[in-house]
């Protein structure tokens, strides 16, 4: 074997070492699971170039409902929850005390199972399960079925959600 | 500040399949240009053996995708890498002697050990369906632990080689019990503090900011400080000893988050070390051999002299930035050049830019341990990846220190490229319950992540009692709610939606059936 081949096989092997290396760094930068923090940017793109981007924002921003597009989570402002979030999927979320409701809700004035959020053509809805002590939208008490934009809040016992983008 | 988003999880095997290939593309690689350049051929049976590890990394690639989908993708390309370099530099250091006269031929046993190692790690992932099945031998896995340690003690069983008594001798083989033993304190350490650590983060004064622990709650430290300077007597080894008292005091830090406790840990370790040193001349002269290498009396004495330490420093240089070349530099010059020093040989023949690779290969797997320890939503499990991923690096740390004169040469072993069966086949294992546990921390579940938490959102806080069930805390702790029902339902501590802290959460690991992903009400991903 040639020193030249010898020599390009030794650096070829460092260089594919790295290649190794980098390209599972890559892997991970693209998956680092659980977790995204690219959709930053895409905001900021909605409320236009222009705007600086905001300082940590305080707690629960009622403007945010005015954002364009669809909730994508539902957050708990008030009650000894606050600050739980669950991400908005495809299918229904139900509250109340019951172990197996997906927000379990430590609340005297809550029923077992209290309301459900759930959506239908493209819109989210809440509607109460029969509850003890009502389901508010808005400080109205719910009879049926209504709509949920982002940022209205909904009050169960002493506790508040509200869906937000 | 960061939004921070559920993203959509995938199991993305196919990212790890690409990485497989250039892994295999190292490992083979490496031993065709050891051949090349040292017999100028291919090595004999190349493509018998380039075949079979071939062979073997993508029947793992294609295990892992139906026993544990949603594992880490990266671990196992890069295990498979360093593997592979291990092996073609044991075989280099076998072809060299070969071409010199010698007769050492330890690479055909390593490649067998490989191949048990693989077998026995993906048989840990086929047994172990759930991590959480380990909590319930937390004592068990004490026992076991220093059942392994003591070992090498017993009479007739245990082989004194080159001065430490670390091994014991098993049908011919000798193994190093100490590397397994390593496990069963990670499990055991675990399962111990997941239910111990409010004591022990929690109870006692506080002076000069620092939360201390009260008197009594220092017991566990001080038993296996006590074990850990046990091993350094009785079987004079350094590294196994360190291994384990670091071991324990990364997790009581992460159970507790006190910074108290690697106070005490370091504090305890100084007393122990300088106790050590003076009382024991095997240490001593460790130490002496570290502190003044080239003193020609130190380099000069036999045993216990520098010249393989000095050695080893003279290979790193001979190395440089780009190293010699697989084949073309003198690694057999150091004694021990397969096994605890493997990581100078490879210094040379790489140079720093090679190990610079393999240090950062170790650190991305060391990353994903830590990482699956974040994900994962039981304290368990937590616990478990966070020790594990600190054991594999705090080994690192310790045999690479030892090499490059940062702290004092020990005996451990470089994981996955140092020659030696009980290492291999130990860390193959730490590397399959990490997998495990990734699989279960990344697969998807209809309940909540654990820290997502509103913008300025506040910690959720008192336990509270839900009926029908124990207490459950409030937060977010997903997996578990659910889980509790129809199963023994313990206190449930959830920790609250806590997003800064590292803080591992008690959950009830005793409840092990996962709830399907479509039976939950509200499948929010």
């Amino acid at each position: 074997m040639t020193d030249l081949t010898f020599t390009l096989l030794r650096l070829g092997y460092l260089v594919l070492l790295w290649v190794f290396v980098l390209s599972a760094i890559g892997v991970l930068r693209r998956d680092l699971y659980g977790t995204r923090t690219a959709s930053r940017r895409d905001k900021r793109a909605d409320k236009g170039a222009a705007t600086p981007a905001p300082a940590p924002r305080p707690a629960p921003e009622p403007q945010r409902g005015k954002q364009p597009a669809g909730p994508t989570r539902l957050v708990v402002t008030a009650g000894p929850l606050t600050g739980t979030t669950i991400p908005l999927g495809g299918s229904a979320i139900l509250m109340g005390r019951a172990p197996s409701c997906t927000l379990v809700l430590d609340d005297d004035y809550s029923s077992s199972r209290h309301a459900r959020i759930f959506p239908q053509n493209g819109g989210w809805y809440v509607e109460d399960l029969g509850s003890t002590n009502g389901t508010y939208v808005d400080e109205q008490r719910i009879g049926q079925a209504v709509a949920l934009g982002p940022g209205t809040q909904v009050r169960i016992g002493q506790s508040v959600v509200e869906l937000q983008r | 500040m960061t939004t921070v988003d559920t993203d959509e999880r995938r199991p993305r095997r196919g990212a790890e399949l690409g990485l497989l290939v250039l892994a295999l593309a190292i490992g083979i690689g490496a031993y065709a240009v050891v051949g090349l350049q040292l017999t100028d051929a291919l090595p004999e049976h190349f493509y018998l053996v380039g075949g079979a590890i071939a062979a073997f990394g993508l029947t793992a690639h294609v295990l892992l995708r139906v026993l544990a989908p949603y594992a880490d993708q990266v671990m196992l390309p890069v295990v498979i890498a360093l593997n592979g370099i291990g092996l073609a530099m044991i075989y280099r250091l076998d072809l060299g002697s070969q071409v010199t006269g010698g007769d050492q031929n330890l690479a055909p046993g390593q490649l067998q050990f490989t191949a048990i190692s693989m077998v026995v790690a993906f048989v840990v992932i086929w047994l172990v369906r759930d991590h959480r099945l380990l909590r319930r031998y937390t004592y068990t896995a004490m026992v076991v632990g220093i059942v392994l340690v003591a070992l090498p003690l017993v009479p007739g069983l245990g082989v004194n080689i080159h001065g430490a008594e670390i091994w014991i001798n098993l049908f011919g083989y000798s193994l190093q019990p100490a590397e397994f033993a390593k496990i069963a304190f990670a499990i055991f350490f675990a399962g111990y503090l997941v239910t111990n650590r409010d004591t022990l983060a929690l109870a006692g004064p506080k002076i000069l900011g620092l939360q201390l622990p009260r008197l009594r709650d220092l017991g566990p430290i001080i038993i296996v400080w006590l074990v850990s300077l046990a091993i350094l007597v009785f079987e004079r080894d350094l590294g196994t000893s360190l291994l384990f008292f670091g071991l324990f005091v990364a997790m009581l830090y992460i159970a507790t988050e006190r910074v108290s406790w690697v106070v005490i840990g370091l504090l305890l370790f100084a007393v122990g070390a300088v106790a050590a040193t003076v009382m024991f001349g095997h240490v001593e002269a460790r130490v002496e051999v570290w502190l003044h290498p080239f003193d020609a009396e130190v380099y000069g004495r036999d045993p216990g002299g520098s010249g393989q330490l000095v050695g080893g420093l003279f290979g790193l240089a001979n190395g440089g930035l780009f190293g010699t070349g697989w084949g073309a530099g003198y690694p057999r010059l150091v004694p021990f050049a397969q096994s605890d020093f493997i990581y100078a040989s490879l210094g040379e023949e790489l140079g720093l830019t090679g190990l610079l690779a393999i240090l950062l290969a170790y650190l991305i797997l060391v990353e994903r341990g830590l990482r699956t320890a974040v994900a994962v939503r039981d304290g368990f499990g937590k616990l478990l990846a966070g020790g594990l991923a600190f054991v594999m690096a705090w080994q690192l740390f310790v045999v690479v220190g030892g090499i490059t004169r940062i702290i004092p040469l020990t005996g451990l072993t470089m994981p996955f490229i140092a020659q030696g069966g009980s290492s291999l086949l130990a860390n193959w294992i730490v590397v399959a319950l990490l997998l495990r546990i990734s699989d279960n921390a990344r697969r998807p579940s209809s309940l909540p992540v654990r820290g997502q938490v509103a913008p300025g959102g506040v910690r959720a806080h008192e336990p509270v009692a839900v009926p029908g069930g124990g207490a459950v805390h409030a937060g977010a702790m997903p997996d578990d709610a659910p889980t509790a029902v129809g199963g023994r339902v313990g206190s449930v501590d959830g920790g609250g939606t806590d997003t800064g802290h590292g803080h591992a959460t008690d959950q009830p690991t005793e409840v092990v059936a996962r709830p399907s992903d479509d039976d939950q009400p509200g499948g929010a991903r």
